[in-house]
Formats: C-alpha cells, sequence, structure tokens
C-alpha cells in the first residue's frame, strides 16, 4: 500500500537531509537541495522534519495514491491538483486511496518537496533514504524515478488538513539573488583587481546546473597570478594537485565558469576555488532556475555564522508552528 | 613544507600541506587526518584525506571555528614527531592495456585529445619517452602504487607511483573532457593513475581496464559485500598486466563470485621506502605473493 508512479516528471528523487560520513571514500552527502523547504514539507504531512519525501525539478510528477495521506508540497512554487483540482503550496492537503497527484506547470523556484504522511519507505543505505544517482546508491532502486515505479510508505501520524507555513516563515524563491561567498580556499591564486570584477559582475545560472553543481556564465574571465605549476598540478593556471572540494565551493575550471558543487558534489578534483558559497544560501541555489541573474557577494565568517544562528530561529519557530 | 590553512564556508577546514605532490605531503595529510579521527574531536562530520592536502567537515554549532583550527593547528605540531610508518594493504589489479573498449571510446573524442593521430597510451609513452608501448606498460606496472586519495566519485581512488620523481609518469588531461569513460578504465592525468569507479564523464588519459569491480552500491560481489569500496587512503596497488583471454576469465569469475583479489597486510615504512625505493619496493612484491 503505497503510491505509483504515472508520470515521473522530469528528474524526481527520493531524498532526505542526507548521507554524512562517507565523504572520504567519494560518496557526497545527497538530500535535498533545499533543506529548509525538505522540513516544512515533513512537519505539514506530520513527519519527522528529515523523513524521506520526493523532489521533483522544474516539473511535478503525475502519482497515483493506494493509500490515503496528509501531503504538503514546499520550495518551488509547482501548484498541486487532486484528481484535477488544485490545492495550495505550504499547506497540507489530503489525498485519499485511489486518487492521483498531479501538478500545474512551474511558477516560481526550481525544485519542490512532496511530503507524504509516513514518509517515503525506501531502504536505508549508509544511514540515509536519499538517492545519489551518480553512484547508483540509496533511493529507488539508485536511481530517479521512472514510470511504473511502486514506493512504499511508512505509517503516518494523524495530523489536521489545511495546516500551513505561516507567510514569513516560506522563503520565496525566484528573481535575481546574492550567493554570499567565504573567499579563501585557493583565492590568493586569483589577480586582485579580478577578484573585485568576480564579486561586482552578474552572472548567470547556466543550462548546465544539476545536484552536483550549478555553473554560470556571463562574467568576465579570471586572471591569475603567475607562478610555475607546483609538480602533480597540471599546467593550466587554474590547475592544483587533485584536493578535496568543501560543499559549496566555487571552482573556475580554466577561469571562465565557475561551478557552485551543490548536494551531490564531487568530492575532489584538480580545479583552484576561490571561495566557498556559505552553507544557509546553499538552499537558495538549489531554488535557481537557468538564466537567472546572481551576484557573488563577499562576506567574513562572522557573517556567516550569524546567518546561521539566524536561520536555526526560523526553523525552531517552523517547529513550534507546526507541533 | 609550511601547512596553509583556509575556511571552506562555515563548515569546512581546508588544509593544503604542500602545493606540489611527494609521497610525504601525502604521508603527513595522512598522519594528521588519522590523528584527527583517533582524537574524536566533538562537531567533526567528515575527515577527508587527499593527495597533499586534507579536509575536515565540521559543525560549527558544536565547535567554532576558530577552535575547530586551533585542533588542527594542535595535531598537526604533534603528528611531526611521530614516525613515518604505516599498517596498511598491498592489492594487486589486473589490467588489460589496450583494451578494445577505451580504445573505442577514445576513438570517440579524438578531437578533444592532445594528438588525434596516436591513441592515449601511444601518446603518454611518446612524451614520457618510452621507446615503447610496451617500454611504458613495464614501467607502470613496474613498481607499485599508492592509493593517495579517494574520490571525486564514489570508491575511485586516485593513484601515486611509489618512485623517484624523475620516473613519475606525467600525462596532461585531455583538452575538454569526455563525456564518457567505460566503468573500471585506468586513467591518468598530472602524475596519478586512478580507477573510473563508475561509467561517465572523465578527462584522464585512458591507458587499459580492469575486470575486477572496486564499487558495488547492491553490495553482492564477495569482497564488496562488507563495504561497497574496495580502496581506502593509504592502500597500496600493483598492477598486473593480463590478456584478453585472461580478462574474459576474470570477468566470469566475477560473474560467478569465484574472483578474489589478492590482498595482503604490511607496514610501510617511509624512511627505509627512501632509503632503498627499488629494493623496498621488490619486498613488497614478495609480500604480495606470500614470500
Amino acid at each position: 500500500m503505497g503510491i505509483e508512479i504515472i508520470d515521473p516528471g522530469l528528474a524526481t528523487t527520493v531524498q532526505d537531509l542526507g548521507r554524512p560520513g562517507y565523504y572520504h571514500i567519494g560518496i557526497p552527502l545527497s538530500g535535498g537541495m533545499d533543506r529548509l523547504a525538505l522540513q516544512a514539507a515533513n512537519l505539514l504531512a506530520g513527519n519527522d522534519p528529515g523523513a524521506a519525501v520526493l523532489e521533483a525539478v522544474f516539473m511535478g510528477p503525475q502519482i497515483a495514491f493506494a493509500a490515503d495521506r496528509m501531503v504538503a508540497v514546499t520550495g518551488a512554487e509547482l501548484p498541486p491538483k487532486v484528481d484535477g483540482e488544485p490545492r495550495a503550496t505550504w499547506t497540507s492537503f489530503r489525498v485519499k486511496a485511489g486518487q492521483t497527484l498531479s501538478f500545474d506547470f512551474l511558477k516560481k523556484g526550481a525544485r519542490a518537496y512532496i511530503a507524504i504522511g509516513g514518509g517515503i519507505d525506501v531502504p536505508v543505505v549508509l544511514g540515509s533514504r536519499s538517492t545519489y544517482p551518480l553512484g547508483a546508491l540509496g533511493g529507488h532502486e539508485g536511481r530517479k524515478l521512472e514510470a511504473g515505479d511502486r514506493l512504499k510508505l511508512g505509517t503516518p501520524v494523524p495530523v489536521k488538513e489545511g495546516r500551513t507555513v505561516a507567510a514569513d516563515l516560506r522563503r520565496a524563491p525566484g528573481g535575481s539573488v546574492e550567493l554570499r561567498v567565504l573567499p579563501g580556499l585557493y583565492w590568493h591564486r586569483v589577480a586582485e583587481q579580478s577578484g573585485r570584477d568576480f564579486f561586482a559582475d552578474t552572472w548567470k545560472v547556466a543550462p548546465e546546473a544539476d545536484r552536483i553543481g550549478y555553473r554560470f556564465r556571463g562574467g568576465r574571465p579570471l586572471q591569475f597570478e603567475p607562478r610555475t605549476p607546483p609538480f602533480g598540478a597540471g599546467s593550466d593556471p587554474s590547475n592544483i594537485v587533485d584536493a578535496c572540494y568543501p560543499y559549496g565551493s566555487i571552482q573556475v575550471p580554466g577561469g571562465t565558469e565557475p561551478i557552485v558543487l551543490h548536494r551531490d558534489a564531487v568530492s575532489g578534483g584538480g580545479y583552484f576555488m576561490l571561495g566557498t558559497v556559505i552553507s544557509v544560501d546553499m538552499d537558495l541555489i538549489g531554488q535557481l532556475q537557468p538564466h537567472t541573474p546572481v551576484r557573488f557577494a563577499p562576506v567574513d565568517m562572522k557573517v556567516a555564522l550569524a546567518a546561521r544562528h539566524e536561520r536555526k530561529a526560523l526553523l525552531s519557530k517552523l517547529h513550534a508552528s507546526l507541533s | 613544507m609550511a601547512m596553509r590553512y583556509s575556511f571552506g564556508g562555515d563548515e569546512h577546514v581546508f588544509v593544503e600541506v604542500d602545493e606540489e605532490m611527494s609521497l610525504n605531503a601525502f604521508f603527513k595529510s595522512l598522519s594528521i587526518t588519522n590523528a584527527v579521527r583517533e582524537s574524536r574531536i566533538k562537531g567533526v562530520t567528515e575527515i577527508c584525506p587527499a593527495n597533499a592536502s586534507f579536509q575536515i567537515k565540521f559543525d560549527p554549532d558544536l565547535i567554532g571555528p576558530d577552535d575547530m583550527l586551533r585542533e588542527l593547528q594542535r595535531l598537526e605540531s604533534a603528528a611531526d614527531t611521530t614516525d613515518v610508518s604505516l599498517k596498511t594493504r598491498i592489492i594487486e589489479i589486473p589490467v588489460l592495456y589496450n583494451d578494445p573498449w577505451t580504445r573505442e571510446t577514445l576513438m570517440r573524442f579524438r578531437e578533444r585529445h592532445q594528438d588525434p593521430a596516436a591513441t592515449d597510451i601511444e601518446y603518454a609513452a611518446r612524451i614520457n619517452n618510452f621507446a615503447s608501448v610496451d617500454d611504458f606498460i613495464a614501467a607502470h606496472s613496474g613498481s607499485p602504487w599508492f592509493v593517495s586519495m579517494v574520490g571525486f566519485v564514489a570508491g575511485l581512488p586516485f593513484l601515486y607511483q611509489m618512485v623517484e620523481r624523475s620516473r613519475q609518469i606525467e600525462a596532461p588531461k585531455y583538452l575538454r573532457p569526455r563525456t564518457d569513460t567505460p566503468k573500471l578504465t585506468i586513467g591518468h592525468g598530472g602524475c596519478f593513475s586512478c580507477i573510473y569507479s563508475v561509467r561517465g564523464a572523465g578527462g584522464y588519459q585512458m591507458f587499459g581496464i580492469t575486470p575486477m569491480p572496486i564499487y558495488d552500491p547492491r553490495q553482492e560481489i564477495g569482497y564488496l559485500r562488507e563495504f561497497m569500496a574496495l580502496f581506502r587512503p593509504g592502500d597500496m596497488v600493483k598492477w598486473k598486466p593480463i590478456t584478453l583471454d585472461a580478462y574474459h576469465d576474470a570477468v566470469a569469475d566475477v560473474e560467478a563470485g569465484r574472483l578474489a583479489p589478492l590482498m595482503r597486510d604490511v607496514t610501510f615504512s617511509l624512511t627505509e621506502f627512501e632509503r632503498d625505493i627499488d629494493g623496498y619496493n621488490r619486498k613488497l612484491e614478495k609480500a604480495l605473493h606470500g614470500h
């Protein structure tokens, strides 16, 4: 008794809050790209905040229910419908056995989180139900969902229909955004004026943007400080001896197009990085559509930690309002 | 070798042990990351040694970034005095050099290569001044390699050959990365070889393929049942050139669940290794074969 995928949408995967502890062998965290939206959806559906949900990107799936469940959709503005009848986002609604959940066209943002009462009950692999498609690991058979897939659900906790997340606790994705960056790592490789240009330029999300990383275009190419290539690094000025990549780190292969690594990050490689997007702003990246204008803003550790505390306060308010 | 510390956002400390690759830099990275693991610092969530650097992921709600940095610097000064010896394993990996699968793939991406008229292994042999591809294979498989990092994708080992710098094989990456690499390809970029654990994009030169799986997320293959990835940083690898027939036999053995990798526990001493590199490598080879 669970759900059946009639149409998977573009790339719908099972995700929870991820799989820490295996990055040293190249298995990334994975999990929802917008962690705040994922937790909000779960709380609305009566689940633990870290229960497994469906993450749909750009296009919603079509799902047949074989059980009565409370459902909530958060994150991107991807309007849900039950047997063709519209339902609100950020608000819990009931889907009965025999009914079909489908979606209207995407209005805003990029990734919607579909929480279902009881959570998606795929096997726990290395401590998580998240899908890591590159490693064929976790989720449903280690891959994005396909038509005909049947998923089991956990035992739901009864909650009321129509509970909603207050407007001030939702974060509306879309429009132009500023991503806060802590400069560092190999920042010293960038020529001084070029470093200022990087933060002054407006970049646009490139079509090559997925769970591994988001690529950006449109700013001026980087100029590097001259050097003799260190042994083992490679001759291009953007090469380093292959090293670990932090989540959120900004690498610029060849100095032209910055890539911000996200939840399914490649864990290391041979490109220099000029800094790291602060952890709080990672959720925001998960909601960026291609061609969205983006500015990178340099901040220090104090700002990063203050943003973290603010986020924690917001999460507690969310918990309090829905428990 | 002055270590360079930098924060990667509010959740990572990135530590460059040295700008250039060397066994010394790798051992320092490995010994400090081992010390971090043993010291069980609260708030540490990931400990990732790399070739000549390492990275610690931490939860700043449990340990402040400055405190995290101080802990690492304390462990760095403690690690300096310890003897560099390592309890590890040496594993034999059979390789079909010049195999039909990587050859088919490299032909598809020829326009992205430095030398479209040659194969990857012919190109690497030439720019490293080997008289023939056979001489190149003899050098590549003649001395063992250290797994100096595991990553990029799940279970992929980066390997650094245990020879003097003058004998290191070096090759650039493809001009533009390929969108395809066969699973279990033996690749090489910079001074590192690797084994592609999964099929996918890649920029390393392709020299051959191994029949021995090194990553199994289903954990069905006997030697990967306990853990899905074979390699850990610090392992040693010795390549064994095999024929096409032996390759097919090994693939059949994998399918029948008969293949067990040849591997031995050994203790590696950097001091003894540096005293007589070829002699030490011969000893390792003997240990591998149980002599």
